[in-house]
C-alpha cells in the first residue's frame, strides 16, 4: 500500500516546498522594497550596483543587438521579397525589435550574465557567513546588500533593451539599405510611420521594466535563500537562470496579449 | 575601482540609455508627426461600411496624410458608422463638398481614408461634416457580383446561341 | 513584564532553555549565568551546538522555550530595531572572520563606523587605526581578505568587533585550525582586549588548552545539558566521567568512541549469511 501512495506523498511534499518558497519569495521582496528609502539616501550604493550590473553589460548587449537586426534585416527582406514588399523592411526590424526582441532577448542575456553574477555572489555570501555576520554587527544584510543589487538590476534593464533595440535598428538598416539595396527613404519613413509611441515604444519599455525587476528578483533570491555550501549556490546560480527564462517568456505572453491585442 | 571612475561609467551607462529611449522614440516611431497634428479641426462623415478602418488611420489628399482618424463609432438611429476625423490645422481649405472614401493601402495594407476635393467656395472648419462618402469595398462582396455578372453574361450566351438553332 | 535591574552581576542569563533542530534536541531546559567584566568559557565535544548558543543569545535562532536575557533584557520579545540596537552593543567574532571579501582591512573595520554613525572620515580613520594597532595589525591595513592568513583575519575580524565599544564579545571557536604562535597571539589579545576593555567574553572552544589558561569560569556542555560548570581549576579537579574524558581528551567514555550500530558479529556476517 506504502508504495502506492508513496510517489503522491512525493508529489505533496514538493508542492508544499515549492509553495513555501514561493511564500518566502515574496515576503523577501516585501522586505527588499522597504529598502528604498535607504537607497535614495545613499545612492552611492546603487550607483556601485549599476555599475557591475548594467555597465559591465553593455558590450554584450550591444554586440548582440547588432546582430540580431543584421539577422532581422536579412531574414525580413527573403520573407518580404516574396510580397514585393520590401519597403517595409524598416518597419518590420523595428517593429519586432521594439515590441519583442529587445525586451524579451535584452532580459535573457541579463539573467544569464548578470543575473547568475548575483545570485552566486549572494549564494557565496551566505556561505561565508558575511551575511550573518552584517546581521550580528546589527546592519540589515536584505536593506544594505540585497536592495541596492535589486534597484540596480529593475533600473538598468530597460535602458539596456532600448540600447538593444537601437542597435538593432542600425543593424536592420545597414544589411537592408547597405547590403540589399532597400531604398533608404522608404526604410526610414515606413518605420517612422507605423511605429507608434505609445503603442510600440511605451509598451516595449513597460516590458523591459517588469523584465528587469522580476529577473532581478528571481537572481537575489535564490542568492539568498541558497543551501549555504559550494554545491547548493552552484545548484542556485543554475536555478536562477532557469526561472528567469520562464518567467521573462511567461510573461512577455501575458504582456503582449493584453498589450497588442486587437480592441 | 575608484569610486570617481564607476560614478562616470554609470553616468555613461545611463546617458546612453536614455538617448537610445530617445533616438527610439523621435527616430523610429511616428512620435515627431503626433505632436504637430494633436492641434487640428475636427470632421466628420458617415459610411455604410467602414470595413477595417481603425483609430489612428491616415486620412490622405492626393495622396498625402493631412490627418487622422480619431475615433469610429456606430449611430444606432441612422444605422450609419460615423468616422471622426482631426485634419492639421493648416490644411484649412478643404471645400465643404469634399467626398471621402475608404481605401486599402497597397494590395494587403490597411484602410485609410481618401479625401477627393469637390468644388464648393465654402471651407470646412470645426465640426463638418463631408456629407458624399464612399464604403469600403468588401472583398466578399465584390467576388458575389463578380461571380454573379459571369453568370449572367454566360446565361444570355447560351440564350442567344440557343435561339440560332 | 518586569524588568532586572541592569548592574546584575550575570550580563547574560539563561533560563530553561530548550531548543531542537531537525528532530535532534540540542539544548534541553538548560540554565547559564555570564558573568560581567569576566572571560566565559563554553566547552564541549563537536557537535553540541555552541555556535548555536551564540546564535540564540544573539537573537539570530528562536529557541522552543525559556529565556535569554541580555542585560535585564529579553532577546527574544524585542522587535526588529531594538534587536538592532542591542546588536550594536554586542561584537561577535565569527570562526572564519565572515569579513567582507570585497572590502580592505581597513574598510572591514570601518564598516560598523560607517553604517552606524555619521562621524567624520578623519575621526572614523582614527579609531580604525587604534583598533587595528590593539590588534597589532596597522600596518596591514590595505590588504584584502583573500590576501589575509586564517589568524590575520580573525585578528582583524577582532579589530572590527571591539570598533564601536561593545559590552560584550562572543568568539566562535577562536583557536581552530591555529598554529601555536597564531593561537598566543589570539589568547593574549582575548584576554588583554577583556581586562583592558572592562569587556565580558564569551569563547565558545573545544581548545582545553589554550581556554583554560585565560577563562574566569568554565562550563562544559554535552548531549544538550550542563556537565560541569566552575572555574578551571575546579573542573579540572572534578571526578564526573564526562568532565575527565573531556578535560584528559580519552577517545572513549560517556561520549561514545562508536557511533551507535548494531552488533559487529552479525554486521559482519549478515551478508553472507542471509
Amino acid at each position: 500500500m506504502n508504495t502506492v501512495l508513496k510517489p503522491f506523498q512525493l508529489l505533496g511534499q514538493s508542492a508544499l516546498v515549492s509553495v513555501r518558497k514561493l511564500g518566502r519569495a515574496h515576503l523577501f521582496i516585501l522586505h527588499v522594497l522597504t529598502g528604498l528609502p535607504g537607497i535614495l539616501a545613499r545612492l552611492h550604493l546603487l550607483i556601485v550596483q549599476m555599475y557591475s550590473v548594467g555597465v559591465l553589460s553593455i558590450l554584450l548587449i550591444m554586440i548582440s543587438g547588432l546582430f540580431v537586426g543584421m539577422v532581422l534585416g536579412l531574414q525580413g527582406y527573403y520573407v518580404l521579397s516574396d510580397f514585393g514588399a520590401e519597403e517595409s523592411l524598416g518597419v518590420m526590424v523595428a517593429a519586432s525589435l521594439v515590441r519583442e526582441l529587445g525586451p524579451v532577448v535584452t532580459a535573457l542575456l541579463f539573467a544569464g550574465r548578470a543575473g547568475s553574477a548575483l545570485t552566486a555572489e549572494i549564494g557565496l555570501m551566505k556561505a561565508t557567513e558575511q551575511l550573518s555576520g552584517m546581521e550580528m554587527m546589527a546592519v540589515d544584510p536584505v536593506k544594505r546588500i540585497i536592495a541596492p543589487r535589486f534597484f540596480a538590476g529593475a533600473v538598468s534593464m530597460p535602458l539596456l533593451a532600448a540600447l538593444f533595440s537601437i542597435i538593432g535598428v542600425l543593424g536592420g538598416y545597414f544589411v537592408g539599405v547597405g547590403l540589399l539595396g532597400v531604398d533608404e527613404g522608404a526604410f526610414r519613413s515606413q518605420m517612422q510611420a507605423n511605429i507608434d509611441f505609445d503603442e510600440d515604444i511605451v509598451n516595449g519599455v513597460i516590458k523591459s521594466v517588469v523584465f528587469g525587476a522580476v529577473v532581478t528578483w528571481i537572481a537575489v533570491f535564490e542568492g539568498y535563500d541558497a543551501v549555504p555550501t559550494s554545491e547548493g549556490v552552484s545548484r542556485a546560480t543554475t536555478r536562477s537562470v532557469v526561472y528567469s527564462a520562464f518567467a521573462v517568456l511567461g510573461c512577455d505572453f501575458v504582456l503582449t496579449a493584453l498589450m497588442f491585442g486587437k480592441d | 575601482m575608484h569610486s570617481k571612475t564607476i560614478e562616470v561609467w554609470v553616468g555613461i551607462f545611463v546617458a546612453l540609455g536614455l538617448a537610445s529611449l530617445f533616438l527610439l522614440a523621435m527616430k523610429v516611431s511616428n512620435l515627431s508627426e503626433f505632436e504637430t497634428g494633436a492641434e487640428g479641426y475636427r470632421i466628420t462623415a458617415r459610411f455604410q461600411n467602414v470595413g477595417s478602418l481603425r483609430a489612428r488611420a491616415a486620412v490622405s489628399m492626393g495622396g498625402v496624410r493631412i490627418g487622422r482618424v480619431t475615433t469610429v463609432s456606430f449611430d444606432k438611429g441612422s444605422y450609419e458608422a460615423v468616422v471622426e476625423m482631426r485634419i492639421d490645422r493648416q490644411y484649412d481649405t478643404l471645400p465643404s463638398d469634399t467626398s471621402a472614401s475608404i481605401l486599402t493601402a497597397g494590395l494587403l495594407g490597411e484602410q485609410y481614408v481618401g479625401l477627393t476635393p469637390g468644388g464648393s467656395d465654402d471651407y470646412l472648419g470645426e465640426g463638418g461634416q463631408i456629407e458624399l462618402t464612399q464604403s469600403a469595398l468588401v472583398l466578399e462582396e465584390v467576388i458575389s457580383r463578380f461571380l454573379f455578372n459571369k453568370a449572367e453574361g454566360e446565361g444570355k450566351s447560351e440564350d442567344k446561341s440557343g435561339k440560332g438553332k | 513584564m518586569t524588568f532586572q535591574p541592569s548592574d546584575t552581576p550575570a550580563l547574560v542569563s539563561i533560563r530553561g532553555l530548550s531548543f531542537s533542530r531537525s528532530g535532534r534536541k540540542i539544548f534541553d531546559k538548560i540554565d547559564l549565568d555570564i558573568p560581567r567584566g569576566k572571560i566565559t568559557a563554553i566547552m564541549g565535544p563537536s557537535g553540541t551546538g555552541k555556535t548555536t548558543l551564540l546564535k540564540l543569545i544573539g537573537g539570530q535562532l528562536r529557541p522552543d522555550s525559556g529565556t535569554v536575557r541580555v542585560d535585564g533584557i529579553n532577546v527574544h520579545r524585542l522587535g526588529l530595531d531594538e534587536l538592532y540596537a542591542l546588536r550594536k552593543r554586542m561584537g561577535m567574532l565569527f570562526q572564519s572572520g565572515a569579513l567582507l571579501t570585497d572590502l580592505s582591512v581597513y574598510e572591514n573595520v570601518a564598516f560598523p563606523l560607517r553604517e552606524h554613525t555619521r562621524l567624520p572620515e578623519s575621526m572614523i580613520r582614527t579609531l580604525v587605526l587604534m583598533k587595528l594597532e590593539a590588534v597589532g595589525l596597522r600596518g596591514a591595513r590595505d590588504l584584502m581578505p583573500a590576501q589575509l592568513s586564517g589568524g590575520m583575519a580573525r585578528r582583524v575580524a577582532l579589530a572590527r568587533a571591539i570598533v564601536l565599544d561593545p559590552m560584550m564579545i562572543m568568539y566562535d571557536e577562536p583557536f581552530t585550525g591555529q598554529d601555536p604562535i597564531s593561537m598566543g597571539v589570539l589568547v593574549q589579545l582575548i584576554h588583554d582586549l577583556n581586562h583592558g576593555l572592562g569587556l565580558t567574553s564569551i569563547v565558545v572552544s573545544h581548545d582545553v588548552q589554550e581556554t583554560a589558561s585565560i577563562a574566569d569560569y568554565v562550563y562544559l556542555i554535552s548531549d544538550g545539558k550542563v556537565v560541569g560548570r566552575g572555574t578551571p581549576a575546579e573542573v579540572a579537579q572534578s571526578d564526573s566521567p564526562w568532565i575527565r574524558q573531556f578535560m584528559d581528551g580519552l577517545p572513549d567514555g560517556p561520549v561514545h568512541f562508536h557511533y551507535p550500530s548494531k552488533d559487529y558479529a552479525s554486521d559482519l556476517l549478515g551478508f553472507v549469511a542471509n
